[in-house]
């Protein structure tokens, strides 16, 4: 504000940032999309029904896997389903995302993909055809992302009800020795990094289904992320703070988790964020911000700053990652913020994703 | 984006920064008015107030489609939803805006088909694509929107569709801006114009606000130069001791409208004789139904609402808000029991909303320098 902020509306700010900075409450009387939007109402349901439930110290650490010792090593293993809709979009189909999403939940935690299980659930009715593509995606991608596929189920139901199919996939990893990599490692002064342009997947997937008669080049940048992540971990393993994927949510949600684990600030130079023009241009017709919008084939890393130079150039090293941008630093104040130094010379909040102006993204 | 990113650039920012700081008087407090919420969230999404001199002071005017409507109306729109055989569309800040008893993003949940579009001609495709369903669209927004449900309503009669309904909650700009200002509450030194609702209007019909109330404004488009230049414009009238309306959005608006979108309108729309606004109360001639012509498809004629009149929530200051009043973060309930998520008011929901966008964008000390 231009004008000087008072006492009263500083007193005002506290209570409230007091507030954010608590466990997120299950308040809700039933299940609205929200729920499943990766912003807000995500959170509360995993932060106040999930983990209280659950209640364990891997839960607790609220990574992309867990982690759990076996046989004196460190192994990770995570679980994803996905419902996209639909099933086909510029780039990539539902297959390839029930393996990298998967499999990039297991290198967000520093961990080399081992195993994969596969879980589908069909529609009765369903072409043959469209599965048997599905099953090759899924196949190639797993060779691709070089994991096997070691156990699988298979159920259907009637028509109606579920759209075409839904999958979920279970992955083992091994936790890599170079990685030292928590949520709440962050530091004033690490630095941010993206490893590409953002908002590519979720632009794909809107324009995909066709209803806003907008027409672009823009494909789902759906990939196996762990070959990224060795390479970081090879550069610069032990000054890596922390990975994660920007899926749903965004950038934006990934890096608030992120402020809030670790209580510090964080300010982001729009600038500096790569987005690509369709994507800006899309975004601003429908109202919508780019650090909003899921990614299936990006990272979001924290590095110490004097890694932050190796670290870049070992993510533009790895194909997909030739774009990887430096986008913004830790900072003190004000605690478990993200605060955006807009292209204009303003600065504001870049608050997490509430609602969901995209359901079935992934 | 090109012819869009000419209108961001941070030097021609800095530029008329200055020029605006050589234009305040020291000592002298200017408190201008942002009538239109696309001008509220830009002012906030691009920081554009940390631009600005101390003793200039932007307050946050009634023009955000959403924010204006008041419970009574949520209420309705839920209950037409609930008929049977009926697919209710709607812009997607509405699903959100709570009711007497839940939002429509509940009813949805609840089982209601309510889908949300992103223009009237979305619903007419539903429609045509869904022949045995009734569909009905939730028309809301100022001029602005208006004659796009217009057209698509004239579509929708001259192609014979038979399932096409549209509950109108259209509003007009004029009517709210003469009771803020024979309101007693606010001094303002100077307006900032809503640029879209003028692309249809015109700029004619401010003339009054320097004529009758006499307070320069400046008609202005939704880009931070754009803001910023309309700033500079109505200081300027004050220096200078001129007071008009002045066009700084020409490249789209031009003065006397656009007739084709004023006659579209006049077809298809009448003035109701009064329509409730948030917070606000009753304003004569400020809202707009179906034309006898049209009353075929008229959602509210089809079908029986509830049409009571629902009390704000006590603790709810969007009135206050949305006058300008008070500022967001001064609302009782702000940040506490009305957040985003959990809103209370309408104000908190719509993107356009003031105190959606101080939430979202504004909401932190720039007293504490970022260290």
């Amino acid at each position: 504000m231009s004008s000087e902020v008072s006492e009263r509306e500083q007193k005002v700010l506290n209570i409230i940032e007091t507030a954010r900075a608590k466990r997120q409450k299950f308040r809700d009387t039933q299940i609205t999309m929200a729920h499943g939007a990766g912003g807000k109402a995500t959170q509360g349901l995993i932060e106040g029904l999930l983990v209280p439930a659950f209640a364990n110290d891997t839960l607790e650490a609220m990574a992309d896997a867990g982690t759990i010792s076996l046989l004196g090593g460190q192994v990770a293993m995570t679980t994803d389903s996905f419902v996209v809709n639909p099933i086909v979009f510029p780039g990539g189909t539902i297959g390839d995302l029930a393996v990298n999403g998967t499999v990039n939940d297991l290198a967000m935690a520093g961990s080399r993909p081992l195993a994969l299980t596969l879980s589908l659930i069909l529609e009765e009715g369903l072409p043959a055809d469209t599965l048997k593509h599905q099953v090759a995606a899924i196949a190639a991608a797993a060779q691709s992302a070089g994991v096997p596929i070691v156990a699988g189920d298979t159920k259907v139901v009637p028509r109606g009800m579920c759209d075409e199919m839904y999958i979920c996939t279970t992955g083992l990893g091994l936790i890599d020795d170079r990685a030292t990599l928590s949520p709440a490692a962050l530091r004033p002064g690490d630095k941010i990094l993206v490893s590409g342009r953002i908002g590519d997947h979720g632009t794909a997937i809107m324009l995909a289904r066709g209803e806003f008669e907008l027409d672009s080049d823009i494909e789902s940048d759906t990939q196996s992320l762990w070959p990224m992540v060795d390479t970081l971990l090879g550069g610069v393993g032990p000054s890596l703070r922390c990975l994660r994927d920007a899926t749903r949510g965004g950038v934006a949600s990934v890096l608030n988790e992120l402020a809030r684990a670790s209580r510090v600030a964080m300010i982001i130079h729009e600038s500096a964020v790569p987005v690509h023009p369709s994507v800006a241009g899309a975004c601003e017709i429908l109202g919508i911000d780019p650090m909003h919008v899921a990614n299936e084939g990006r990272l979001v890393a924290i590095v110490a700053p004097e890694a932050a130079d190796s670290a870049l150039a070992a993510l533009r090293s790895v194909p997909g990652g030739e774009e990887a941008a430096e986008i913004g630093e830790c900072k003190t104040e004000p605690e478990g913020m993200v605060l955006m130094a807009t292209a204009f010379g303003g600065k504001r909040v870049m608050d997490q994703l509430v609602g969901d102006p995209l359901p079935r993204i992934c | 984006m090109k012819h869009v990113d000419e209108f961001r650039d941070p030097a021609l920012g800095r530029v008329l920064a200055g020029e605006i700081l050589g234009l305040v008087e020291a000592g002298r407090h200017y408190k201008f008015m942002e009538v239109c919420g696309g001008h509220t969230h830009s002012i906030y999404k691009y920081g554009i107030d940390d631009l600005l001199p101390a003793n200039v002071e932007l307050v946050h005017g009634p023009g955000c489609p959403v924010c204006v409507i008041p419970m009574g109306r949520v209420d309705d729109a839920i209950a037409l939803a609930h008929e049977d055989n009926v697919i209710f569309t709607c812009f997607g800040d509405m699903l959100r805006v709570p009711g007497s008893e839940g939002s429509l993003l509940d009813a949805k949940a609840e089982g209601a088909d309510i889908r949300m579009v992103y223009s009237p001609l979305d619903a007419l495709r539903i429609a045509k694509s869904n022949p045995e369903r009734d569909v009905i669209f939730m028309a809301i927004g100022f001029e602005t929107t208006a004659p796009s449900t217009a057209l698509t309503l004239r579509r929708a009669k001259s192609e014979g569709v038979k399932n096409f309904f549209c509950m109108c909650n259209h509003v007009t700009i004029v009517p709210p801006l003469r009771a803020l200002l024979d309101s007693p509450d606010l001094r303002l030194d100077g307006f900032i114009g809503p640029g879209h609702v003028s692309t249809v209007v015109g700029v004619r019909p401010f003339e009054f606000i320097p004529r009758e109330y006499g307070k320069p404004i400046a008609v202005a488009g939704f880009e931070p130069l754009d803001v910023l230049h309309a700033i500079h414009m109505i200081l300027t009238q004050l220096k200078e001791g001129r007071c008009e309306v002045e066009n700084q959005y020409a490249r789209v608006v031009p003065y006397e409208g656009n007739p084709r979108a004023l006659e579209v309108m006049a077809e298809v729309f009448e003035l109701r004789p009064h329509f409730e606004w948030r917070g606000m109360g009753f304003i004569s001639q400020s809202g707009l139904k179906l034309s006898k012509a049209y009353a075929d498809l008229d959602a509210e004629l089809r079908y029986a609402v509830p049409g009571v009149r629902v009390a704000d929530p006590k603790a709810c200051q969007c009135g206050e808000v949305l006058k300008g009043v008070i500022k967001p973060w001064e609302c009782k309930v702000f940040g506490s029991g009305c957040t985003p998520e959990r809103p209370i008011g309408t104000c908190m929901v719509s993107s356009e909303g003031a105190c959606a966008a101080y939430y979202n964008y504004g909401r932190f000390a720039r007293e504490r320098e970022v260290v």
